[in-house]
């Protein structure tokens, strides 16, 4: 592995971070009304959110970029290699993300909110006061997984050609095939590289909301 | 519509074919992929420290790094070290490294559900460690690891779709030759989405209700 080498693949960083954040912001975004759609009372609501999370997750994110790129991008909308990633692995997140926040919904005890509406809480306060801080606590730990296998995702980004890690990865492999083995060891292990502190960074910041709640 | 559905008739034999081939793809990274994720959880316990530390990370690289990435060492990587595999060959041999390193957490977790008193009282038995293994912690074990193992296998099948880098003619990879070859790529991508759909959906539904029906009997 030459010093070039390295510099070019970690070059691709950037619109790794890119691509795997803004997919999640996107993602994050659109879980929330995905989420209040699947636990509203209305029932076609629920059925179309249940019918979006299910469509969503059940085909490949690699197959929902190639119908962004090249399928709309080819005939309706010119569509950007990079808006194309980022919306098609963000709606994906957004189906993710409902199920998340319907999970830690779930988990607040029903007490919860009758306390709430006792002390005359509006609904604004009491979302914002009462659930919206427990929810995020307990989505944190699952949302970090989530974002972690996120950025493994954004590597798909490369079949349409963003100049992400993996393209740069494949494209000096394609010039120098004596050394493709080194190359793409390097890329993975730029990938283990930039987990590491995501996840170090949500286990301190679980822990320390942990303590908050405990004491 | 009609020109869609005649469009489609007519290429849905190529993309069954394709189809064909994803599914031996993930069928046979799990047959190899799992009893090695297996083995892999049962040597990240082991007391032997260097097995430890291998086994380690070994899970840790095939769960850190992107699956692309390590199919596209396997196909592009692996000829220059000596060797030389086909697109299915690097295919199953990455996709089963990823299952390993991630069945091998699943399984862990299964393992580490089977209460303390079970290996405690297979030990008063007099049975050996092996024996306590095969015949009391590990089905147990599996029983609670299966309804995650089998959500994996249909993150799978949705992986096998990446063997599209590697040049392998799975379903995604025809799809998109017929888009090249006829430029109506929106219609025939979105028939791989329903071929696609068309399995995922029905093993999700099962799946949960597997699931369900495990928790009843937990419970």
């Amino acid at each position: 592995m030459t010093p070039e080498n390295a510099l070019l693949i970690a070059g691709g960083i950037w619109w790794t971070i890119i691509v795997t954040l803004g997919a999640f912001g996107l993602g994050a975004a659109l879980g929330v009304p995905i989420c209040a759609m699947h636990v509203s009372r209305s029932r076609a609501l629920h059925v179309v959110a249940v019918v979006l999370i299910v469509i969503l997750r059940s085909v490949p994110p690699i197959v929902w970029i190639f119908i962004l790129y090249f399928g709309i991008g080819s005939g309706w909308l010119s569509i950007g290699p990079v808006p194309a990633a980022i919306v098609a692995l963000g709606v994906i997140t957004a189906a993710n993300m409902a199920e998340i926040y319907r999970g830690a919904l779930k988990s607040i005890h029903p007490g919860q909110w009758d306390a709430s509406h006792a002390l005359g809480l509006s609904t604004w306060s009491e979302f914002r006061d009462v659930m919206a801080p427990q929810i995020f606590r307990v989505t944190l730990p699952s949302a970090t997984t989530y974002l972690i296998g996120l950025l493994k995702d954004s590597a798909i980004a490369s079949t349409i050609g963003v100049m992400e890690i993996t393209y740069l990865a494949g494209f000096l492999a394609s010039k120098q095939f004596g050394a493709s083995l080194q190359i793409f060891a390097f890329a993975g292990a730029l990938y283990i590289l930039i987990s590491l502190p995501l996840a170090a960074v949500a286990r301190i910041a679980d822990a320390r909301l942990r303590m908050k709640v405990a004491q | 519509m009609n020109a869609t559905l005649s469009f489609w008739a007519e290429s849905l034999p190529s993309l069954i074919s394709g189809m064909v081939v994803s599914l031996e793809v993930t069928a046979a990274a799990l047959a190899i992929g799992v009893p090695l994720g297996l083995v892999a959880a049962l040597l990240v316990q082991s007391t032997v420290r260097p097995l430890r530390w291998v086994t380690l990370a070994v899970v840790e690289i095939g769960r850190g790094a992107p699956a692309l990435i390590l199919l596209q060492l396997a196909y592009y990587g692996l000829p220059y070290s000596g060797l030389q595999l086909s697109s299915m060959g690097s295919a199953i041999a990455a996709l089963s490294w990823t299952t390993c390193a991630y069945t091998s957490e699943i399984i862990r977790a299964g393992l580490q559900a089977v209460p303390r008193g079970q290996s405690e009282a297979a030990m008063t038995l007099g049975l050996s460690r092996l024996d306590a293994l095969r015949f009391v912690i590990v089905p147990q074990g599996m029983r609670v690891a299966a309804p995650a193992l089998l959500g994996f296998a249909i993150l799978m099948l949705q992986a096998s779709s990446l063997c599209f880098a590697i040049a392998l003619p799975e379903l995604l990879s025809k799809a998109q030759l017929i888009g090249t070859m006829t430029f109506r790529y929106m219609e025939i991508l979105l028939l791989a989405a329903l071929l696609y759909a068309a399995i995922c959906i029905p093993a999700t539904l099962l799946v949960a209700a597997i699931e369900r029906r495990l928790g009843k009997h937990a419970a």
